[in-house]
């Protein structure tokens, strides 16, 4: 069923919020190492099917696939240990922790996945340098600039060297600079870690980061027609 | 901007006389540069010697002007290849896509699919260019982003038409 | 919602928003819009409002009953002052309008029951209030409470002993609570000796100068009681103040100025204390008819009782809503509501510790002042008082640079931790003003804890000393030697009764004295105890040898070698009527102790009274030429089966004569006193931190609500349910677990200060401190557990989703 060579799919994804439909047989898969943009309208289903990817929310039906396994049956706790372990998250704002210090937040997945302060901390710094923030680490978020915060949520889904990076509007509250700069560092450093991103976006200039796109209408996915 | 192609999508929902048909176009899409009765003879004429359209009919007692054309199925075919061919991405190609997404509406076409598929033309350029910004200098990233901003409003405002889809198939089904 | 409602109250002044009419019609207008936020926050603003008012509510119910106390005690001293007449110095002359009257107090089963007897000597004699007739011989009216207790099936011994028939039921006015078991009974010969006349009911007479024990109880109490309300309805009135600073903030962007938002909170906080003012009110009323089930330190009364002084009512009328607002724009007083959010000044600023130690010390140095001994007793309590508020109110300025003191060298550790220590850093004045609550409350407990159980200990102690040995005794007059003899048959026949020794005791005077009071109250050395009884019975008081009706004995100290100067000689003349404490001295009579009087040695038993100095066969001198002829009854039970005989004891003695008074060791009325006031305490306490328990949930899960956002992400990052669970209980219990820590060193320490200045014992009650603590821990844990669920629920993706 799993599309040749791809480290994450999803197939025949059918979510509902209630009564109204927010995936209606949706399908996606993503190589290791593929930077894909999932673009369309508000409301259109994006952040569902991200979330049904990275086991966050348990689509109605349908089949999830990492690594040869099926994340849709897996218990919660399996769920969480998986993203705690391979996945890493981006998301637009409001995911830092504003009462630790930039260097803690950075180090925290890698705590919750069981490394010991010191070593985690000292990654954490290596991550926040290569994101050129390496100047921000005994501060609050909240000290700190709109970019210089994403950089710091960008070193973070990072640092655990996710095989999976899931990015939910990377650079929506950034203006175009901060936002190209931002995009750039996610990109490259994916590239090098040989992460895959599965890069959720609005913004055409953010999708041409992607290696490909696919588009999220009323639900479904609709991959570009080939061949043209 | 294809006159031929827009006027044989304009037949598909059904024969129409030339007059009509320059009317119909006037109204969708010739607001600011009416449609010249003689283009729209000779652009028929060489539809009909392609065989993508037939005359339906003449009208007794009526002028050449008079004749009622009708697409054929290969003018179908080919008015469905046009509108789902991405026009190359340059700036300043609304009223082309414009049409094409009227176009698509008035024939009962999948107007989103269209966009969805200009949308995948733009992303193949700006990725390029995004590519060449990124390994390039200063200079060649301000071209690039200069381009690049070009392209990305070009895509919002399809953005925005995609999003008034339903609104403007009520104005042209009006 | 609020932009609106701003913008039309704006419109409809008349003038721009920005600049609100001044003078009493603007702040009316600007306190009638707080009061509407109040009300119109949808569910969780009534939630919120409704806590507040539960919060000032109790408190304001607390404060009516404290004000209730000088009209209940009134009440109840009125009611006991209108039906008593006991002890008068000059009895009237019989006539148609007096009568007989006798005590005739039992007890059953550690109950007091109180008893009064009657026998008029005409037809018109004073009826005690609640009574509409006197009960004639062999009957009774009963307190509606006794009848009940007579009614009850394990109650047969008490049935048997007032064999009374039941007439009639003293009315209310006849007693002094709805508990209180009494009777009246009429009167028969077997208690004549004992009565008094009197000509009517009600007397004056000034209560006791309460005890220096009793007045630092009670002031202790108060304090005790009455500062974590307060500290209460200061956390209470301060719910969701965040909610309402962003409020605020939105009224300012409108174009409101700072004095305005200054007014509108100040309404919004009316709001609250007037609702709670209401709830109040309707706890105090409800509350108040659970009174009579109350019996607190043996006072028990109506709920009409209940009833507070006026002006103290109007007091608390004015007074807890003007704290209300005095504590939310002190609050607000460091907090500036500006237009895009609020601005808190200098939130980094460390606490100073400086002047959070003064009140504490200044308490400290008030209660030490206690030692000195001679000051008039107001003036004591009023230190007592001011002394421990400080002390308590010192405890909650402490806290904070306690906590923060902590919690700033806190670092590291497991991720739960480090959450919890974080969050602590950069905010943790909310949690601080909860737990500070629970501290007073907390440490009043231990330290009234302290004081109560030391002083009942001291009692207990001493009763326990008392009681190992199974002895009853009893005393009641007795003009006859022959009732004696009956009443000690009648005790020996009673089963579990091992033995019973009595004499008739009474006092007589040398010859030639008229008898003098010394100074200390007690009679002099020149008055003699005489002791008659059959042989059997004054052998228990000295070995006599032989004895045969008509001998006569005088004691002699034992150690004595010769003839001590205080023993009486044989030959010496006795007045057998002399003088007593009234200084009614009536005619001499005369009585010689016969030469034939052997000297023997005084055996003095272990808990009993001197052996007397005269030991007289009843032969020799009849009881009925004595003054005041006291027969003392020594009874000794079967300690295996003590419940059972000694009420069996007490019916056989009332039955022998039913003003029979009882000196036992075996119910201890300080355990009753105590033990009531101690669960009231405990009670107290529970509730004051269950409440504060529920301001902490509110506070805890208002804080998640704000993070459902970043929670949402940790969920996204595989964070494991029991790390957040983890990090919220650390959260709670730090501060918790501090407040503690500081609250059982208050305590204790208040507790020895006080017992210190008291002159008793230090002795602290450790299993309170550790319940108390427990409880303290419980409601950690309540707190973790009921924020739970709204944890898990603000940790579903939900939270992710910006569309």
């Amino acid at each position: 069923m799993t599309p040749e060579g791809s480290i994450l799919s999803g197939e025949g994804l059918h979510k509902h919020y209630g009564r109204t439909p927010a995936l209606d047989g949706a399908d996606f898969s993503i190589h290791p190492g593929e930077v894909v943009a999932v673009l369309g309208p508000s409301g259109s289903g994006k952040s569902t099917l991200l979330h049904c990817l990275a086991g966050i929310v348990r689509p109605d039906s349908g089949s999830v696939r990492y690594d040869g396994r099926e994340l849709t049956t897996l218990p919660d706790a399996e769920r969480s240990a998986l993203r705690r372990r391979d996945f890493g998250f981006v998301f637009q704002f409001g995911q830092l922790v504003p009462e630790l210090t930039c260097l803690e937040n950075v180090a925290l997945p890698l705590r919750l996945n069981g490394a010991k302060r010191k070593a985690a901390e000292a990654t954490a710094r290596e991550w926040l340098a290569r994101l050129e923030v390496d100047d921000v680490h005994g501060k609050r978020p909240g000290e700190i600039s709109g970019g210089q915060g994403q950089r710091v949520a960008v070193a973070r889904a990072l640092a655990g060297h996710p095989r999976v990076l899931f990015a939910d509007e990377p650079t929506g509250a950034l203006d175009s600079l901060n936002g190209e700069r931002v995009m750039t560092l996610l990109a490259d450093a994916a590239r090098d870690t040989h992460a895959a991103v599965v890069l959720v976006t609005h913004e055409s200039r953010v999708a041409a980061y992607s290696d490909r796109e696919v588009t999220v209408r009323d639900g479904r996915v609709k991959e570009p027609l080939a061949g043209l | 901007m294809s006159i031929g192609h827009t006027l044989l999508g304009l037949l598909e929902s059904g024969p129409r006389h030339g007059y009509d048909l320059k009317r119909a176009f006037d109204e969708h899409f010739g607001q600011d540069r009416p449609l010249h009765y003689g283009q729209v003879y000779s652009t028929m004429s060489r539809l009909l010697k392609n065989g993508l359209v037939e005359v339906d009919g003449i009208e007794a007692g009526a002028g050449p002007e008079r004749k009622r054309y009708a697409i054929t199925d290969a003018g179908v075919t080919d008015v469905a290849q046009w509108l789902h061919r991405p026009e190359k991405p340059e700036p300043y190609l609304q009223s082309t896509l414009y049409t094409k997404v009227v176009l698509a509406l008035l024939t009962g076409r999948d107007a989103a699919e269209l966009l969805d598929t200009q949308r995948t033309e733009h992303l193949r350029l700006m990725r390029g260019l995004t590519e060449r910004k990124r390994k390039g200098d200063l200079a060649d990233q301000l071209i690039c982003d200069h381009a690049l901003f070009h392209l990305e409003a070009d895509l919002r405002w399809l953005e925005l038409t995609a999003a008034r889809l339903d609104k403007l198939a009520q104005a042209v089904n009006a | 919602m609020t932009l609106l409602d701003t913008r039309g109250t704006g419109n409809r002044a008349g003038g721009p928003p920005h600049r609100p009419p001044g003078g009493p019609a603007g702040w009316l207008r600007d306190l009638a819009l707080g009061a509407r936020f109040a009300v119109t926050g949808g569910r969780e603003g009534w939630f919120r409002t409704a806590l507040s008012a539960v919060g000032v509510g109790i408190g304001v119910a607390v404060l009516l009953l404290a004000a209730s106390a000088p009209t209940l005690l009134n009440a109840w001293h009125g009611r006991e002052k209108a039906r008593e007449n006991l002890g008068q110095l000059h009895e009237p002359r019989a006539s148609d309008r007096t009568l007989r009257y006798a005590q005739a107090d039992t007890s059953f089963h550690g109950d007091a029951v109180r008893g009064r007897l009657v026998r008029p000597d005409g037809a018109h004699p004073p009826v005690p209030p609640g009574l509409r007739r006197l009960p004639g011989p062999g009957e009774m009216v009963v307190s509606p409470a006794l009848r009940d207790l007579l009614a009850e099936p394990g109650s047969g011994p008490l049935r048997d002993r007032l064999d009374y028939k039941v007439v009639g039921t003293i009315g209310d006015s006849g007693l002094l609570g709805p508990q209180e078991l009494t009777f009246v009974a009429g009167m028969d010969d077997r208690s004549a000796g004992e009565s008094y006349r009197i000509d009517r009911f009600g007397k004056t007479f000034d209560p006791q100068p309460p005890s220096a024990r009793l007045v630092l109880l009670i002031v202790l109490a108060c304090v005790v009681l009455l500062m974590p309300v307060m500290v209460f309805v200061g956390t209470a009135v301060r719910f969701g103040s965040d909610r309402r600073e962003a409020r605020l903030a939105a009224l300012r962007l409108v174009g409101a100025d700072i004095p305005t938002t200054r007014r509108i909170a100040a309404g919004e906080a009316v709001v609250g204390a007037g609702l709670g003012l209401a709830v109040g009110l309707l706890i105090f009323l409800v509350g108040r008819q659970a009174a009579g089930a109350v019996t607190l330190w043996d006072v028990n009364v109506f709920p009409a009782d209940v009833l507070p002084a006026p002006a103290l009512a109007a007091l608390i009328a004015v007074l807890v809503p003007a704290v209300a607002v005095g504590v939310t724009l002190f609050a607000q007083r460091s907090v500036t509501a500006e237009p895009l959010g609020v601005v808190r000044e200098a939130p980094v600023r460390r606490r100073r510790i400086v002047w959070r130690l003064v009140l504490p010390l200044t308490g400290l140095a008030l209660l030490s002042s206690l030692v000195w001994e001679p000051d008039p007793v107001w003036f004591r309590a009023v230190r007592l008082g001011v002394g421990s508020a400080l002390l308590l109110l010192g405890i909650t300025a402490l806290l904070p640079w306690l906590v923060e003191a902590v919690v700033r060298r806190l670092h590291g550790g497991p991720v739960p931790w480090q959450l919890a220590v974080r969050r602590l850093q950069l905010s943790g004045a909310a949690a601080n003003r909860a737990v500070s609550g629970i501290t007073v409350a907390v440490a009043g407990a231990i330290a009234l804890h302290m004081v109560f159980t030391t002083f009942q200990a001291g009692f207990a102690e001493a009763y326990a000393k008392s009681a190992a040995r199974p002895v009853i005794e009893l005393s009641g007059s007795a003009a006859d030697a022959q009732r004696t003899r009956d009443a000690l048959a009648t005790l020996r026949r009673t089963p579990g009764v091992t033995w019973a020794h009595g004499t008739i005791d009474a006092l007589a005077g040398r010859a030639g004295d008229r008898g003098t009071r010394g100074a200390d109250g007690h009679l002099s050395a020149d008055s003699a105890t005489v002791v008659v009884g059959d042989c059997a019975e004054l052998r228990h008081r000295a070995p006599i040898g032989s004895c045969r009706d008509g001998d006569v004995f005088v004691t002699e100290p034992r150690n004595g070698t010769g003839r001590a100067p205080g023993s009486v000689r044989p030959g010496a003349r006795l007045n057998l009527n002399p003088p007593d404490g009234y200084g009614e001295a009536g005619p001499a009579r005369p009585w010689t102790v016969p030469d034939s009087a052997r000297r023997v040695t005084a055996v003095r038993h272990p808990g009993e009274d001197l052996p007397g100095d005269v030991l007289a066969t009843p032969g020799a001198l009849s009881p009925a030429l004595l003054r005041a002829p006291e027969m003392k009854l020594r009874v000794g039970y079967d300690k295996a089966q003590e419940t059972a005989a000694v009420e069996r004891i007490r019916t056989a003695a009332f039955h022998a004569n039913p003003g029979m008074r009882e000196l036992s060791a075996i119910d201890n009325p300080h355990d009753r006193q105590y033990a009531g006031v101690r669960t009231a305490v405990y009670v107290g306490a529970v509730v004051v931190l269950l409440l504060i328990g529920a301001g902490l949930i509110v506070s805890t899960v208002e804080q998640l609500r704000e993070r459902r956002r970043l929670l949402s992400v940790l969920n996204a990052y595989g964070t494991r349910r029991s790390t957040m669970g983890w990090s919220i209980l650390w959260q709670t219990a730090i501060p918790v677990v501090l407040g503690l820590a500081l609250a059982v060193t208050a305590g204790v320490g208040l507790g020895t200060v006080l017992l210190t200045t008291t002159e008793t014992g230090v002795r602290v009650d450790w299993p309170v401190v550790a319940s108390v603590t427990g409880l303290g821990a419980g409601v950690i844990l309540l707190v973790t557990a009921l924020s739970l669920p709204p944890l898990w629920r603000m940790m579903r993706p939900d939270g992710l989703r910006t569309e």
